[in-house]
């Protein structure tokens, strides 16, 4: 899809070497491999280097500009290399050679990509002169701002309010018109682009033109035919409010706003909710105390909402929605409101919102537990607290319930290990053979962290003996569970219980008639395999292992070889370990240590010197550049250290 | 996937999406209907009033709007379903009556009528519809999940029953209507397309398409909006649960468009059928969408060449369901292509193919090597054979021995053969040249490594590189694509804060909503075409 443009080069031209750069990148964009495109896009910077920045400036830019047809993908990397390019075309006064590739990025479909090239075009802004912002990047937000297609129209909302402040007043005049047109746009699109982008664009404007100019956009939008418009209004309306003087809030932005809280829509509504804080915030720093009141009181006619016994008529159901919304934010206000406030006049509404019958706004309660924790202590909530888990936690909709396992353990910590093991104990236990396999995994990691919190003893008096019964389950799943149970508990329960209580389970589960509970033992053990001594490992595991290798099943032959040669290796690497140092006495004690964490230490670091000579292509590892070698500095130190510097070696590995 | 009908009409969109699976089935203990609404009106003390069929005809048409009216009573079947139910009765009764009134008699829709039933009609339907199932938690899975009902239906269903048989009353003016059926109450009715609730657009599909039949003056517009939906699903939210009934309307339009299309008519199918084919939830609607591009191709063979290289441009890359959805819309394409245009698309198309054959995913190997099984392909492959072979050959022949599923094997096996058959020499040639290209793969990786090389040497001599340089790819590039990343990463992490989380799981089907959705009967099974006025 690229050819060539008038530099004509062609990829491999032979004698002009300076043409070379190009004619690679040409022919990379051309393979038929998107990633190799990829890669090669990605790499523009140093292509750029290759040429120096005439070059660049004349034909990479002109290039990149007349081929981009590629797959989105590529585009993306595109928008965003360009972004960082300005050293490279030669610095600020050459970096409008950058806005044609970007204005087309710009125009694009994939929203993706036109939001990473506007990203950029921000970004460079920014490097432009106050000269070249006019004569170069304004007439480019023109021709966005009055495109044909929504696409640029939508992109140009994004950079009215960069190039705003540095231009003279005639083109700052242009542009507010740009902006007013596009904010009654015919499309939707475009106006909720427009409306998105108001409270930005308001913060660059002169205080008088906020008055004359936003305040008629934003109250035009906030009255759109269509909610998702007018949502976004409200949204700009904190940033609006903050800029404006005491005396012409009340005047310029209540109306819109109180207008805006009594909306039809309960999307509407809900933003109002959802920015609730924050615009009390900043209205209460910015206004006086008469308009707190009158702020007060539109939000306390939405509050009573919240409340059921108070006006029954009120509670019709759309207003959940918004009633959920408000849950969230309530929670906040308790900050704000100090204790004796929240206790007279909040409590209520929480303890209230917790019998609600919509689970949205008990689990948006629960959720947020930890502010209120912090002003009156959680105490206070838990006699009403309990039947509002129990609930949820039995909830028909499973994501409920998978909701409120993941606050559990916020919550066990917050009520504490007594008050657990009374009332909650038995629902994180009854979620283990919840029918839905999600619900059941998310259990099995709620599990592993109330070991970490509550440590290895309670875990062994009240968990463990429960997981492990389930192991005689005849429903297969449950007997699954319990292997899953163990891979997530036997770290934080440590060797002793892993050893003695779960191994044997394990054991005994390898005779399991269901092939899918086989390879699972296969699993769990060499998952569990490191926090066992080397003593049961060499005679109760491998055994086991060696007879699930040659089992009838395929997976469980698999996953058993798989288990083992993890063992092997691992022996091997303690044993390497032992070798390399061998007069290094705190490693040789380290590798014959019976403390398998510190043995797996030793593993770790040599592990990753094993995979640092396999980067550099050592094709036979137990050849290898040895160990030593790849530490001179560090061959004396400690072991300690090099333990570090392995570790971290392995670190970087895994992120690259 | 073919539909049931022959090609004159749309597929019908499903009603139960999620087939029964024969999993575990519950009553959930709280039915969590769709909460839309509704401000209770104060006084819902109806009383009943004289059946319409034993008043004096004079007095007909009075009594008529009194009963409109009162069906303007809203109540409430959510937070106390008991309540008024008296009342409640009164309303169900007077809608049934006025369904079997205006269906059964002429002459009953006079001029007073049309501002009565749109008025009952907007406060009955016209509200703002509940987020989906959970707001706060994981996302709504329009494939999976379930949907949630509409609690006030049994009077919902009654006012769009009455509704449709109002448009299709043989009195019915559509010039006395527009007065009243204008842009703004299509919008509404537009909105209503998000409901959950399966019935509900069933419902609304029918009605709009009488009304974009009837009313000539508000088609472009109604043809305008519904393309705004679709920009908002593809490019903002991808979230909407009316897409495919949407489509089905389209269909029926499509149907209808007259010859030659109209430049406007091209680029909806370029600017918004295509890039639909992006969206994640695409099996929801994807045999609407397919029918509607063959129909834009059989209307005009010239849109060949921008649909399938739109197809191409959209592949899919990582999500092997949908590739597979591609495919078959790809070869329902192909069955009605051209063979001048197929010479057109030939290169890029079979250059997919290829790497579809060559998919690890079993299912999207067998599918594309179905083709070779469909006669009019084969055909056109045999026509073409001296550039498709080149490009299949390597793919084909890679994988009869290295695909791990067997019947793969087979397949392979089945149209390496075919093109033996059909030209001995080229395959030949094919063999030969494919052993050459293995032998200087390494080379040209060398190469490659090469001079990318080369071009980090001269960007390291550049004398202007800045006193703080850009981050230089040292590392070889041969390392670089080794470790390369799933594709689609980079879009996908940006696109994140929209996706909650998604997990597949069997799931437990509530009996109240499979049974309400059996019941639930279609005003009609297919759309017919509208013909588009000249």
């Amino acid at each position: 899809c690229c050819c060539c443009n008038e530099v004509g080069c062609k990829p491999g031209a032979d004698g002009d070497d300076s043409l070379y750069p190009i004619a690679v990148l040409i022919d990379e964009l051309r393979n038929e491999d998107v990633q190799l495109r990829l890669n090669s896009i990605k790499k523009l910077s140093t292509i750029a280097l290759a040429l120096g920045v005439e070059r660049t400036r004349t034909e990479l830019l002109p290039f990149l500009t007349d081929t981009i047809y590629d797959e989105d993908e590529v585009l993306l990397a595109l928008a965003e290399q360009l972004g960082n390019f300005t050293m490279l075309v030669g610095g600020p006064e050459y970096v409008h050679c950058l806005l044609p590739p970007l204005e087309s990025l710009a125009t694009v479909e994939e929203t993706v990509v036109r939001d990473k090239a506007v990203e950029s075009l921000r970004k460079i802004s920014q490097e432009h002169s106050p000269v070249d912002l006019e004569v170069h990047f304004e007439p480019l937000v023109k021709r966005l701002a009055s495109g044909d297609w929504f696409t640029s129209r939508t992109s140009a909302c994004g950079l009215f309010s960069v190039c705003y402040p540095r231009v003279s007043s005639t083109v700052k005049a242009e542009i507010r018109q740009h902006f007013r047109t596009l904010c009654s746009d015919d499309t939707p699109m475009v106006r909720r682009a427009a409306a998105s982008k108001l409270g930005e664009f308001a913060k660059v404007l002169e205080l008088d033109y906020v008055k004359s100019d936003i305040i008629s956009l934003f109250t035009a939008l906030a009255s759109d035919e269509q909610d998702s418009v007018r949502l976004l209004a409200v949204e700009a309306c904190v940033s609006i409010a903050t800029l404006l003087p005491q005396e012409d809030l009340e005047s310029l932005v209540m109306p819109t706003l109180r207008q805006a809280a009594e909306d039809k829509s309960w999307r509407v509504r809900y933003m109002v909710a959802d920015k609730f804080s924050e615009t009390f915030v900043s209205l209460q720093i910015s206004l006086c105390f008469n308009c707190i009141h009158s702020v007060l009181t539109i939000w306390l006619s939405d509050l009573c909402l919240l409340c059921p016994v108070s006006e029954q008529e009120l509670v019709s159901d759309t207003n959940q929605h918004v009633k959920s919304a408000l849950a969230s934010v309530i929670m906040g206000l308790s900050t704000i409101l100090g204790k004796d406030n929240t206790i007279e006049h909040l409590l209520p509404l929480f303890l209230a919102q917790l019998k609600d019958e919509c689970p949205e706004v008990r689990l948006n309660i629960i959720s947020n537990l930890d502010c209120v924790n912090e002003v009156i202590g959680i105490r206070q909530l838990s006699q009403s607290l309990l039947p509002a888990i129990v609930e949820l936690a039995e909830d028909a909709k499973w994501r409920v319930r998978l909701a409120i396992i993941e606050y559990m353990p916020l919550l066990a910590g917050q009520l504490g290990v007594e008050f657990f093991d009374e009332k909650l104990n038995t629902l994180c236990m009854a979620w283990l053979i919840d029918h839905v396999y999600a619900i059941r995994e998310a259990a099995t990691c709620n599990l592993m962290k109330l070991v970490e919190k509550f440590g290895a003893e309670w875990a062994q008096n009240t968990i463990v003996p429960k997981v492990l019964g389930m192991a005689n389950d005849p429903n297969y799943l449950h007997r699954m569970t319990t292997l899953f149970c163990i891979n997530a508990l036997s770290e934080a329960c440590g060797q002793d219980i892993t050893t003695k209580q779960m191994l044997p389970v394990v054991l005994k589960m390898s005779n399991d008639q269901v092939a899918n509970v086989r390879f699972n033992v296969a699993k769990s053990l060499q998952k569990i395999g490191p926090v066992l001594d080397s003593n049961a490992l060499q005679t109760e595991v491998k055994p086991v292992l060696e007879k699930l290798a040659t089992d009838t099943d395929m997976d469980v032959k698999y996953f058993a070889q798989e288990a083992i040669s993890d063992a092997n290796v691992e022996q091997r690497l303690v044993q390497q370990a032992a070798f390399i140092f061998p007069a290094d006495q705190t490693c040789c004690s380290l590798a014959g240590s019976q403390d398998r964490s510190e043995q797996r230490n030793t593993v770790v670091s040599i592990t990753a010197c094993n995979l640092m000579n396999s980067r550099i292509a050592c094709t036979n590892p137990s050849q290898t550049v040895s160990f030593p070698n790849f530490f001179q500095p560090d061959l004396h130190a400690p072991v300690h250290s090099l333990f570090s510097a392995a570790t971290q070696i392995e670190f970087d590995q895994t992120n690259e | 996937m073919h539909g049931v009908s022959s090609n004159s009409t749309p597929p019908p969109t499903q009603l139960n999406k999620i087939k029964y699976s024969g999993g575990p089935q519950l009553v959930k203990k709280e039915r969590r209907h769709s909460s839309s609404r509704f401000s209770l009106t104060k006084n819902r003390e109806l009383q009943k009033l004289p059946a319409l069929k034993d008043s004096p005809l004079v007095e007909q048409e009075e009594l008529f709007l009194q009963k409109l009216r009162q069906c303007c009573v809203l109540f409430d079947f959510v937070s106390d379903p008991l309540s008024d139910l008296k009342y409640k009765e009164v309303k169900r009764a007077g809608l049934n009556e006025m369904v079997e009134y205006i269906s059964h008699n002429s002459e009953v829709v006079t001029e007073s009528i049309y501002p009565e039933a749109v008025l009952m009609f907007s406060v009955n339907l016209f509200r703002t519809l509940p987020p989906s199932s959970n707001p706060t938690g994981a996302e709504f899975d329009p494939e999976e999940d379930e949907p949630t009902l509409e609690a006030a239906w049994p009077h919902l269903q009654l006012v769009y029953e009455f509704f449709l048989r109002f448009l299709e009353s043989v009195d019915f003016q559509p010039n006395v209507a527009k007065k009243h059926i204008d842009q703004k109450f299509v919008m509404s009715l537009l909105e209503l397309f998000d409901s959950e609730d399966p019935r509900e657009r069933d419902f609304l599909k029918t009605i709009l398409h009488r009304i974009y039949g009837k009313f000539l003056g508000l088609r472009a517009y109604i043809r305008r909006q519904i393309n705004n939906i679709f920009y908002r699903f593809i490019y903002e939210t991808e979230h909407h649960n009316g897409i495919a009934e949407l489509l089905e309307i389209l269909g029926s339009i499509i149907n209808g468009f007259a010859l030659p299309l109209k430049e406007e008519h091209k680029m909806f199918l370029i600017r918004v059928l295509l890039p639909l084919h992006k969206v994640k939830s695409l099996s929801v609607y994807h045999p609407q969408l397919a029918y509607c591009a063959v129909q834009f191709l059989e209307k005009d063979s010239s849109l060949t060449e921008p649909v399938i290289m739109g197809l191409l441009k959209f592949w899919p890359k990582t999500h092997s369901p949908k590739e597979v959805m591609f495919l078959n819309e790809l070869e329902e394409i192909l069955d009605v292509i051209e063979p001048s245009e197929f010479v057109k698309v030939q290169e890029p198309l079979f250059r997919q193919l290829a790497k579809c054959v060559s998919s690890p995913h079993f299912q999207v190997a067998e599918r594309a090597l179905y083709y070779w099984n469909n006669e009019y392909i084969m055909s056109l492959i045999s026509d073409n054979a001296a550039k498709i072979l080149p490009i299949m050959f390597p793919a084909l022949y890679k994988n009869s021995k290295s695909h791990w599923n067997k019947t793969i094997h087979g397949l392979i096996y089945n149209a390496l053969k075919l093109f033996m058959e059909m030209n001995q020499k080229l395959f030949d040639d094919c063999t030969q040249h494919y052993k050459a290209e293995k032998q200087k793969e390494k080379h040209k990786l060398k190469q490659r490594e090469e001079s990318w090389l080369k071009i980090q040497d001269l960007a390291k001599q550049n004398p202007q590189v800045p006193p703080c340089p850009p981050k230089l790819h040292v590392s070889s590039p041969l390392i670089m694509w080794s470790v390369s990343g799933p594709l689609s990463q980079g879009l996908k992490d940006l696109k994140k804060d929209k996706v909650l989380m998604r997990r597949k799981s069997e799931l437990p089907q509530d009996v109240y909503t499979i049974k309400a959705l059996e019941a639930h009967k279609r005003a009609e099974e297919y759309l017919t075409a509208n013909q588009e006025a000249l």
